[in-house]
C-alpha cells in the first residue's frame, strides 16, 4: 500500500451552528483519483474549500506527504501543492490566458520588477501543453468559449507542480455541471490526463461520470464520510444506495399523460430573433409541459430570455391566453403571469445576499403588500408555507441565499414565482445544473406537481433523457429553428429518434 | 508587447472622437489649426493628463477618486511656502515640488488605508479627504496666499523647451510612466484583476488591500504633483488650483473608455480623453461660442460621449447605476 500524498484527519466545520463537516477522514494516493459523491448540502464542497485555503476547519488535520498544513488562503494552499479548481468559473475575463493560469505567482516571469511577456506567455503555454490545450496565452480571456476557460482554470492548479517539484493535488468541485456532453467529455479526459502527473479530487453529481474516472469512490452523507469503495467494486445503484440510504425508483418515472384540457396558454408564432432562432412556432397548453431537446448554441437560451421580456424578437408574435402581448422588459412578463427560472442561478436567479424570504417574495411584492407597506407577518407566513410544501432545507427563513446548497436555491428560485398567484407560464432554463439525483428528483417531482395544477411549463433540459421523462409534447431545436416535433397526442419518441434530430 | 485586452472598435472610438474633433474645429476656424494653437492645447492639457493617470489606475480598480481639488490646493501651498516666496524664508528650490508631492502622496496613503484597511467606501473618505487638506490649504494660506518667486520654477511652469511646452513634456512623461506601470508591473496589472473580480482576487490569496492603498498613494502622489506644477504656472500658492479637475479628469477618464465599475480601459485610452476634452474647450472659443453656451455644450457633449462608449453595452437587463 502506497503512502497517501493528502491524508484528512477528523476535519470538522461548522456554520451557524449547522455542521457542514463532522469528523471526515480520508486519503488520496498518489496519482489516484478520488471520486467526491453525495447530496447537497453533504459536506463535498465545504471539505474541497477547507483543503484549497478557502475556508479555515474548526478542528482536524491536513497532512500533506507526512506534513502538516493549515493553508489560509489559495496561494498558501498552493505553495503546500493543493490545487482548486471552483465550481464556478473563477477567470477573470478582463485579462490574458496568461495572467490567469499565473495569477499570484508571477515572479518567475518578473525582470526587475516589470513584467517579461514572452517570458509569461511561454510559462502559460508550458501548463496549457501539459493539457493539450490549443489556446493562445497571449488572448483575453474574455474571447474564450466557457470550455476553454475551464481549461484555463484547470492549467492554473497545474502550475503547482512547478512550485513545490512533487505532483500536486487537485481539487475539482464538480467541473462539469455547468458543461454540455461535449465539455464534459473534455473535462474527463483532462481528468484521465492529470492521472500521469497528478493526484485529484472529483467531485461531481452525475454518479456515471464519478465511477468512469475515478479509482475510488468516496460517499458523503450529512457531513460525514460514510464509505469508501474500489470502483471496481460497485455501481450507480450501489453509490445511490449510500447517497440516500434509500434506492431511487427507476430514472424519474414518467406520469401517465395527464388529458391536459384543450386550452392553450402560450402560443408562439413565427418567432424570430436575428442571429439566434428564427420561424420558431409551437404551443403550450394549461398542464403542459414542453420539453426542448437542444444542442448548446441552439438559440433556446436566447428564445427563453424573449418569452420572458428579456430580449427582443424581429418578428413574430407572442399569444397568452388567447391575446397577443408585447414584452418589453421582464417586468411585463412578470406582470403577465410569466416566470424564470434561469440557467445562471448564482447570477440571475438569486439575489445571493438576501434572505430566503426576500427572495422568495421579491417578484410579487404586489401580493403581500397591504397599502403602500409589505405585510410583513403575511410574508413570512407565506414564506413559511412554502418552504415546508417544497421541503427547502435552510435553518431559518432569513438565512442568506448563498449559504443554501445548490438545490435548495433553486427550490427558493422556483417558490420565488409559483408565489405569485396568477403564474400561468414558467420557463425554466437547465433548471437541474448542479444539483445531485435525489435533488433533481425532487425537483422534477414538484415540476410535475405544478404543471397537474394547470400551469403550462417550458422545460429545457441538460439530457435529453431528462427531457423525455418529465415532457408531455417536445420539440427539438438545432441551429435556432425547431427540427423534431413530438406532441403528446403522438407515440412516446425513442431517445434515438430525438438525437436523430439533434444533429 | 502586452496583450491590450478589448481591443475591439470601440476602443478605437476616444481616438476617433479626438481626430473628428480636430478636423471638425481645424474646418470650422482657420485659427484653430496652427501650430501656435497646437502648443495652447498642450499646454492647457498637461495638468489634467497628470491627474488622469493617477485616477485611472484608482478607477480601473473599481474605485473613485473625489479628493483631486483638495490634495492639489495642500500641496500648492506646500510647494509655494517651500521655494522662494514672499511668506517664509525658506528657498528650497527643486527639493520644494518633491515635498509637495510627497505631500500629495501621503494624503493619497491616507485615503488608500482608511478605505482598504478600515473597508469604508472610497467615495465617502475621499470626500473626507478632499475637504480635510482643503481645510489644511486655507489654513496655510490665511488671507494672503503666497507668491513663488523662484524664477527657475517658474520658467518651468511657463517656459517652453524647443517650442514644447515644458508642462507638456512633464505630462507626457507621466504618461509614460503611466503606461508602464500599467502593462509591465503586478500593480498595473492587478489594479485591472482588481477591477475585473475583487472577490476572485481576495479568493485566490492576492494582496488586495496593498494594491489598493498603492494606488490610492500614486493618484495622491500625482495631483500633489499637479497641484505644485500649476502653482507654479501661476505663481501662487492658491486653494484653488484645482478647481474644476476633479470634475474634467473623471469625465476625461470615462471618455476615453475607462470604465467606472473597473476593470476596464487604460492610461492611453485616459490621455486621449483627456486630449479630446482640451481640444472641445479650446476649440469652441474659436468657433466663437459663447462662454455662457460653452459649458452647456460641453456637458452635452460628454453625455454624447458617454452614449457612444456605452452603446455597445445596452441590454435589457444590464443594470445601470
Amino acid at each position: 500500500m502506497t503512502e497517501p500524498v493528502l491524508h484528512v484527519e477528523k476535519l470538522s466545520k461548522s456554520f451557524a451552528g449547522v455542521r457542514a463537516l463532522d469528523d471526515v477522514s480520508l486519503d488520496v494516493r498518489p496519482r489516484e483519483v478520488l471520486g467526491l459523491v453525495g447530496e447537497n448540502g453533504a459536506g463535498k464542497s465545504t471539505l474541497l474549500k477547507v483543503l484549497a485555503g478557502v475556508l479555515r476547519a474548526d478542528r482536524g488535520r491536513i497532512i500533506v506527504r507526512g506534513m502538516p498544513v493549515s493553508p489560509v488562503n489559495v496561494v498558501a494552499a498552493a505553495a503546500a501543492g493543493i490545487g482548486i479548481v471552483f465550481q464556478e468559473q473563477a477567470v477573470l475575463p478582463n485579462v490574458t490566458v496568461a495572467e490567469n493560469i499565473l495569477l499570484g505567482h508571477e515572479r518567475p516571469a518578473l525582470r526587475a520588477g516589470f513584467y517579461d511577456w514572452p517570458r509569461l506567455y511561454a510559462l502559460a503555454a508550458a501548463q496549457l501543453d501539459k493539457l493539450g490545450a490549443k489556446i493562445s496565452p497571449s488572448a483575453p480571456t474574455a474571447t474564450l468559449s466557457f470550455a476553454e476557460r475551464q481549461m484555463v482554470e484547470i492549467a492554473r492548479a497545474l502550475a503547482i507542480e512547478e512550485r513545490t517539484r512533487h505532483e500536486p493535488i487537485i481539487l475539482f468541485d464538480e467541473p462539469t455541471s455547468m458543461l454540455d456532453a461535449n465539455g464534459t467529455e473534455t473535462v474527463l479526459e483532462q481528468i484521465e490526463r492529470l492521472r500521469r502527473r497528478a493526484s485529484v479530487v472529483f467531485v461531481s453529481h452525475r454518479l456515471d461520470e464519478v465511477l468512469r474516472v475515478s479509482d475510488r469512490v468516496c460517499v458523503m452523507v450529512n457531513g460525514r464520510c460514510v464509505a469508501t469503495r474500489d470502483r471496481a467494486m460497485c455501481n450507480v445503484a450501489d453509490l445511490q444506495r449510500l447517497m440516500l440510504g434509500r434506492e431511487l425508483d427507476a430514472k424519474y418515472q414518467r406520469q401517465p399523460l395527464s388529458a391536459h384540457g384543450p386550452k392553450v396558454r402560450l402560443s408562439v408564432r413565427a418567432l424570430g430573433r436575428r442571429n439566434s432562432y428564427h420561424g420558431v412556432s409551437f404551443e403550450l397548453h394549461a398542464g403542459e409541459v414542453l420539453g426542448i431537446s437542444e444542442l448548446a448554441g441552439s438559440g433556446v437560451q436566447s428564445l427563453c430570455r424573449t418569452l420572458f421580456g428579456a430580449e427582443r424578437a424581429d418578428t413574430g408574435e407572442i399569444v397568452l391566453d388567447g391575446r397577443s402581448v408585447r414584452l418589453r422588459e421582464p417586468a411585463d412578463a412578470v406582470g403577465l403571469g410569466i416566470g424564470y427560472v434561469p440557467a445562471e442561478r448564482r447570477l440571475e436567479g438569486i439575489v445571493g445576499g438576501f434572505g430566503v424570504r426576500e427572495n422568495m417574495t421579491l417578484a410579487h411584492l404586489d401580493e403581500i403588500r397591504r397599502g403602500p407597506f409589505i405585510h410583513l407577518a403575511g410574508e413570512r407566513q407565506v414564506v413559511k408555507s412554502w418552504i415546508e410544501r417544497m421541503r427547502i432545507r435552510t435553518p431559518t427563513a432569513d438565512t442568506p441565499a448563498h449559504d443554501l446548497s445548490g438545490g435548495n436555491q433553486q427550490k427558493v428560485v422556483l417558490a420565488k414565482w409559483l408565489v405569485g398567484r396568477k403564474l400561468k407560464v414558467l420557463i425554466l432554463d437547465h433548471p437541474s445544473r448542479g444539483l445531485d439525483v435525489g435533488a433533481k428528483a425532487e425537483l422534477f417531482a414538484l415540476i410535475r406537481e405544478f404543471a397537474r395544477a394547470g400551469l403550462g411549463v417550458l422545460l429545457v433540459a441538460d439530457t435529453v433523457e431528462e427531457v423525455m421523462a418529465l415532457s408531455d409534447s417536445i420539440i427539438v431545436m438545432k441551429d435556432g429553428v425547431v427540427s423534431g416535433r413530438f406532441p403528446a397526442s403522438a407515440a412516446k419518441p425513442s431517445r434515438l429518434q430525438i438525437l436523430e434530430r439533434m444533429v | 508587447m502586452p496583450a491590450t485586452v478589448g481591443l475591439e472598435l470601440r476602443s478605437w472610438a476616444p481616438l476617433l472622437a479626438l481626430i473628428v474633433s480636430c478636423v471638425g474645429f481645424g474646418l470650422a476656424a482657420p485659427g484653430f489649426a496652427t501650430v501656435e494653437n497646437l502648443w495652447t492645447i498642450a499646454d492647457r492639457s498637461a495638468i489634467p493628463l497628470i491627474l488622469a493617470v493617477g485616477t485611472t489606475f484608482i478607477i480601473l480598480q473599481g474605485s473613485i477618486d473625489l479628493s483631486i481639488e483638495g490634495v492639489m490646493a495642500a500641496s500648492s501651498l506646500t510647494f509655494a511656502m517651500c521655494v522662494l516666496n514672499n511668506r517664509t524664508g525658506l528657498d528650497l528650490g527643486l527639493f520644494s515640488l518633491v515635498l509637495a508631492t510627497c505631500a500629495g502622496a501621503g494624503l493619497g496613503l491616507l485615503t488608500g488605508l482608511v478605505t482598504a484597511c478600515l473597508r469604508v467606501p472610497s467615495f465617502m473618505v475621499t470626500l473626507g479627504v478632499w475637504s480635510a487638506s482643503m481645510g489644511i490649504a486655507m489654513l496655510l494660506s490665511g488671507d494672503q496666499p503666497p507668491l513663488i518667486k523662484d524664477p527657475m520654477l517658474r520658467a518651468l511652469g511657463l517656459g517652453r523647451s524647443l517650442a514644447v511646452p515644458n508642462l507638456f513634456l512633464v505630462a507626457v512623461a507621466v504618461v509614460l510612466l503611466g503606461y508602464i506601470l500599467q502593462s509591465y508591473t503586478r500593480f498595473g496589472r492587478y489594479s485591472m484583476v482588481i477591477g475585473g473580480g475583487e472577490d476572485m482576487a481576495r479568493l485566490l490569496g492576492l494582496p488586495v488591500d496593498g494594491y489598493k492603498v498603492l494606488a490610492f498613494a500614486f493618484g495622491g502622489l500625482l495631483s500633489g504633483l499637479g497641484g505644485a506644477l500649476e502653482s507654479a504656472r501661476i505663481g501662487l500658492g492658491h486653494v484653488d488650483v484645482g478647481a474644476g479637475q476633479m470634475f474634467a479628469t473623471i469625465t476625461a477618464v470615462v471618455i476615453g473608455g475607462t470604465s467606472l465599475g473597473g476593470g476596464r480601459g487604460g492610461v492611453l485610452q485616459s490621455a486621449l480623453g483627456t486630449l479630446t476634452l482640451a481640444v472641445l474647450t479650446n476649440g469652441m472659443i474659436f468657433v466663437g461660442i459663447s462662454p455662457y453656451a460653452q459649458k452647456s455644450v460641453q456637458g452635452a457633449l460628454i453625455l454624447l460621449a458617454a452614449l457612444v462608449t456605452t452603446w455597445p453595452l445596452r441590454s435589457r437587463l444590464r443594470i445601470v447605476k
